[in-house]
């Protein structure tokens, strides 16, 4: 990746850019999932979890959907996690996921817009303090 | 009260500016308008849903607010303090099934400052970093504060290391501006080396830069130009993820020369290190970044005076260097402002053991372990007792059931024999024996001591050796007090913190489960049915409740039992694996 040399006004630019494509508010995406692959989410099969998500959105020929990554959620021991975020809807968070409850996650809730509540933990983020 | 109506471009649009008027008028004619004051504030970023308002001090959040709700606004909530459900945002959500996340004891109770951006960011892309805040820190401090500034923040969060001794970081950084020697280094360690913790690596992995800026305002406050990060190799994930945040650093001129065009330099340098336990104590890390053994040495000189080949250097943890940023960011009053008397902020732990919620947690300081396991934790698995804590890794010590509501911070920890640590903190049932646990932890500190000084590498022995024979059924009356002996004798007197803490796990288990000890060499019999020597492998036939679940379990035959009939142990063919004891219900083979 090349970046220019920033400057304090290229941090904040970058911050308001960002902050609107993270939060999907007005950005071309309608959802985003989000794949937690610390350590703990790899060991239990957070890569097929992701996979599986990249394939269905593939299939599906979605243009509105984004999969990424990111560090380990906290709740080590229901990994594989992932969160789903909807354009001004709540993100969820789901646990235990294996490849196939992807792939229902992603026909249920990302396409059909139904939370696929058996799978899920719960609803929202925890509160950074501030 | 504060109603802080959102002013944001989005906001006035969608008429924020007649609903703060209204409101205003409501007031007024309640005569509330003196005590309660509407705040125009900046965007919130929350448009789609505007106009939007948060009440304080309440944090009551609205949304989609129009001038025909004022008056229900001030009638239920300013005068009846009822917030007006129709207006919440949680609204739609309420109606299904799933809860809040946080109302979901596991993350409701938790406070993020070191793990702010758990879950939210891709840690290989410096933007997402950016977007949560990042760099913004280093910005305000390279372009708006003098080094003692800098330091004199850090001294009033009252931010303590959080590697494990609790050295105040601000004291830590004065003492080493003080010296006019160069070069001088700033040192992340990143040596997580306690069975059971995983804090450290969870941060390097999940927010890579939040690490590198506070080491940069570490380095700017001390008057560094270089810094390392030590990391163990068994954790490659994390020394990929801070490879990647450093190389973007440096693309984005926020490492290297002449950092956002103030003439500051700062780079760093990943070390990994080959994963020895000693090689987290600072001196004996410095050592190991000089290419020798890692041994630590006696202090003073501190390394603030003289660490990296001679020169003065800082040393700060990884979750130490994470909680810089938002200090500078939000003030040191504000962190101060959270916590307990001598220990200020949040404490990062590492949830292990029969817990239900085996994971990372952030919690403010002074939270109680009752909580702490119980609330966040989810409490025990299969409905058993909690039965101890191990806090602060293998040289930490046990808290007992009767404990619980001690308060986690670093003094009132130390003062029932405990220690804060690193914040591993692993949860143990009534299943658990205390002197085998005790015995573990201190085989895992005979293996790791780096043999320099002879309480360490020959005490330590001693006591693990009298362990055994006490687990093994050859402990005999005086063994009990010869180990306290022994401990007091082994840390008042090894060169390091690790040695100085090694006995800790068994003076701690002695204080604590004095009963299990004479239990074990008088009775010959372990309470919690772990010590196999110890073990008579028979039914007790008062408690046998003839299901047969042992026979059906029972990888070797070796039970005999049938319909209506107790169950009866041929030790002939057993070998003393313990399937029955695990799978029995009734606790009945002794």
């Amino acid at each position: 990746m090349e970046l220019p040399k920033l400057s304090i006004e290229d941090l904040k630019k970058i911050k308001e850019r960002e902050m609107a494509r993270m939060t999907l508010r007005e950005g071309e995406h309608r959802a985003k999932i989000v794949v937690h692959m610390g350590t703990c989410g790899i060991a239990a099969g957070a890569r097929k979890v992701m996979e599986a998500f990249l394939e269905a959105v593939t299939e599906s020929g979605a243009r509105d959907v984004v999969v990424t990554q990111s560090g380990c959620a906290g709740l080590c021991n229901r990994e594989p996690m992932a969160t789903v975020e909807i354009v001004e809807k709540a993100p969820v968070k789901y646990v235990d996921l294996n490849p196939e409850k992807a792939k229902r996650i992603f026909q249920e809730h990302i396409q059909g817009g139904q939370v696929v509540e058996e799978y899920a933990l719960g609803r929202g983020s925890e509160s950074t303090a501030g | 009260m504060n109603l802080m109506l959102c002013g944001g471009t989005g906001c006035i649009a969608s008429g924020a500016p007649k609903v703060k008027q209204a409101i205003e008028e409501e007031l007024l004619k309640r005569g509330l308008a003196d005590e309660v004051q509407v705040v125009l504030t900046g965007c919130n970023g929350f448009c789609a849903m505007g106009p939007i308002m948060t009440v304080f001090p309440d944090g009551i959040f609205y949304n989609k607010l129009k001038p025909e709700h004022a008056a229900r606004l001030v009638e239920e909530h300013v005068l009846k303090g009822r917030p007006v459900k129709e207006l919440l945002f949680e609204e739609p959500v309420e109606k299904e099934k799933i809860p809040l996340l946080k109302d979901i004891g596991f993350f409701g109770n938790q406070r993020l400052i070191a793990l702010r951006n758990r879950g939210l960011i891709d840690a290989e892309r410096i933007e997402e970093y950016i977007a949560r805040d990042g760099y913004q820190a280093l910005a305000k401090v390279l372009t708006s504060m003098t080094p003692e500034e800098v330091i004199e923040e850090i001294k009033i969060s009252g931010l303590r290391g959080r590697g494990g001794a609790g050295f105040p970081t601000g004291l830590k950084w004065e003492e080493c501006r003080k010296y006019d020697r160069f070069p001088k280094y700033t040192i992340c360690n990143g040596d997580e080396g306690d069975p059971g913790a995983f804090m450290d690596r969870s941060i390097m992995e999940g927010d890579p830069h939040s690490v590198l800026e506070g080491m940069a305002i570490s380095a700017y406050a001390i008057g560094a130009e270089k810094g390392y990060i030590y990391v163990r190799a068994e954790y490659p994930l994390a020394i990929k993820r801070l490879q990647i945040a450093i190389e973007q650093a440096r693309e984005s001129g926020l490492l290297g020369e002449n950092i956002l065009d103030t003439g500051f330099n700062f780079d760093i340098e990943i070390y990994p290190g080959a994963g020895a336990f000693v090689c987290g104590e600072s001196t004996a890390l410095m050592y190991s970044l000089e290419g020798k053994r890692g041994m630590p040495r006696i202090k003073p000189p501190r390394s603030a005076e003289s660490g990296l080949w001679g020169q003065p250097t800082n040393l700060n943890n990884v979750e130490t260097y994470a909680n810089v940023p938002p200090i500078i960011l939000n003030g040191g009053a504000w962190f101060a402002s959270i916590g307990t008397e001598g220990s200020k902020g949040t404490k990062v732990f590492a949830l292990t053991g029969a817990i239900n919620n085996v994971g990372l947690v952030e919690v403010p300081m002074g939270t109680t372990l009752r909580s702490l396991v119980f609330d966040i934790g989810g409490g025990i698995p299969k409905k058993r007792q909690f039965k101890a804590a191990q806090l602060g890794g293998p040289s930490g010590g046990c808290v007992p059931a009767s404990l619980l509501d001690v308060q986690i911070d670093f003094d009132s920890l130390t003062e029932i024999g405990a220690m804060m640590g690193s914040g591993g903190v692993v949860v143990m049932d009534e299943r658990t024996c205390m002197v085998d646990t005790a015995r573990f932890f201190t085989a895992f500190s005979v293996d790791e001591s780096c043999g320099k000084c002879i309480p360490c590498r020959e005490g330590l022995k001693v006591m693990y050796d009298k362990m055994t024979d006490i687990v093994e059924g050859r402990g005999k009356e005086g063994d009990v007090e010869d180990l306290e002996k022994l401990g007091r004798m082994i840390k008042s007197t090894s060169h390091c913190g690790l040695g100085q803490s090694a006995p800790n796990p068994i003076l701690s288990t002695i204080r604590h489960f004095r009963n299990e000890y004479d239990a074990h060499v008088r009775e010959k019999k372990c309470p919690a049915k772990v010590c196999v020597e110890l073990l008579l492998f028979e039914v007790n036939p008062e408690k046998c409740k003839m299901c047969g679940i042992c026979f059906r379990n029972c990888p070797v035959q070796a039970i005999e039992w049938e319909k209506k009939q107790v169950a009866r142990i041929n030790k002939e063919k057993c070998t003393k694996c313990k399937t029955c004891i695990a799978n029995c219900r009734f606790d009945a083979i002794d």
